[in-house]
């Protein structure tokens, strides 16, 4: 699409927006309506644009495959990794309650509310790199 | 009934007809790219109605999923294959439209047996989701009053809301967030798995051979 000027300059401008976007809906989720699955898909709809107009490679760069495959299982781990830190601070698996501390009170999130934030940057995680990752590999077939 | 309940009724109404509008559309077309273009403004126009059911994370995930990737993976796939659809047969399928009419009638009458939208008895409501918003929503009072009264000058109030907070609620003002990733985080736990395991799925089937290609290459 090297000639279509107008749809690069266009999205070059939305896509840091839509990246911000979609940090604002994953760190937000917990006072207006989204989260991980919404921060997620948005966050890889950033990057699939930016793949639709600079190319397939130009998004690989920017977001390499190893690097991508590698988050998906990351995101699992922090969610479940969440849950077995709460058995490790005496609670049941997923009970965020023990996470209460007094460190930098009024800051920074304690208690059931960073353990949903710690939880939903897990989703947001999985979710995004596996979107960016199945449209890697539909946008890179060749027709057989 | 007030103004703006008509004018909302007015707008479900028309949203409503353009859904149903596209969706004909889309069973009728051959052109497959002008098809796929149409499912997104269906997944828009369906978002636009779940906001008005105020259900606007629902809308959110419609908008972004069904209107933003899925399009693109169509779009994607449809640069594989051919353009247009192969023409039906000139024949009227008897059988095929008796089933479909049959399946639709029952899911009708399955709809009659539902709860009315906002029926505060309906089983959504009723149940577990009272003890939700019980031990949600009064945390937000809570806090509201809270930042009143420290603005009064009773600081030392602070500490004993700190600790009602953590052991009766979530304290999260956005009760779908609470109920999805603390209530029910066992749940969200099992979806984020699903994802994962779809994801590892799709890479499998569709990527297999390229790599291997690729490190053939790389020996050369």
């Amino acid at each position: 699409m090297k000639q279509h000027s107008i749809l690069r300059v266009t999205a070059k401008m939305l896509i840091p927006y839509i990246l911000l976007f979609a940090l604002y809906v994953q760190f937000h989720g917990d006072y207006g309506p989204g989260g991980g699955f919404q921060a997620g898909v948005i966050f890889a709809a950033g990057i699939i644009l930016y793949g639709l107009v600079f190319g397939l490679q130009a998004a690989r760069n920017v977001a390499p495959p190893s690097v991508m495959e590698r988050l998906i299982a990351l995101g699992v781990l922090i969610y479940a990794g969440t849950g077995v830190a709460a058995i490790l601070g005496g609670g049941n698996f997923l009970d965020y309650s023990v996470f209460e501390h007094s460190l930098l009170e009024g800051h920074l999130p304690h208690g059931q509310h960073l353990g949903i934030l710690l939880v939903e940057l897990g989703v947001g995680i999985t979710v995004a790199a596996v979107m960016i990752l199945i449209f890697y590999s539909f946008a890179g077939r060749e027709r057989s | 009934m007030s103004l703006t309940d008509a004018a909302t009724q007015i707008i479900v109404i028309l949203l409503l007809a353009l859904l149903a509008c596209t969706a004909t559309t889309i069973v009728r077309m051959r052109d497959l790219w002008a098809a796929v273009m149409l499912t997104g403004i269906f997944s828009f126009l369906g978002a636009c109605w779940m906001l008005i059911l105020d259900a606007p994370d629902v809308a959110f995930t419609e908008a972004a999923v069904g209107a933003g990737i899925a399009t693109v993976l169509m779009l994607a796939t449809l640069a594989l294959t051919s353009r247009e659809a192969k023409k039906p047969p000139a024949k009227f399928p008897i059988l095929p439209t008796a089933v479909v009419v049959m399946l639709g009638s029952a899911l009708v009458f399955g709809t009659f047996d539902m709860p009315y939208f906002g029926d505060p008895s309906a089983p959504a409501h009723s149940h577990v989701m009272q003890e939700y918003m019980n031990d949600t929503v009064p945390d937000v009072r809570q806090n509201a009053s809270h930042h009143d009264k420290t603005h009064d000058g009773h600081a030392d109030e602070h500490d004993d809301f700190q600790h009602s907070d953590a052991h009766h609620g979530v304290g999260v003002p956005n009760i779908i967030t609470a109920v999805l990733a603390s209530y029910r985080g066992y749940d969200t736990l099992g979806e984020t798995v699903v994802i994962f395991t779809a994801g590892i799925g799709v890479l499998l089937l569709l990527r297999g051979r390229p790599a291997r290609r690729d490190r053939e290459d790389d020996r050369r």
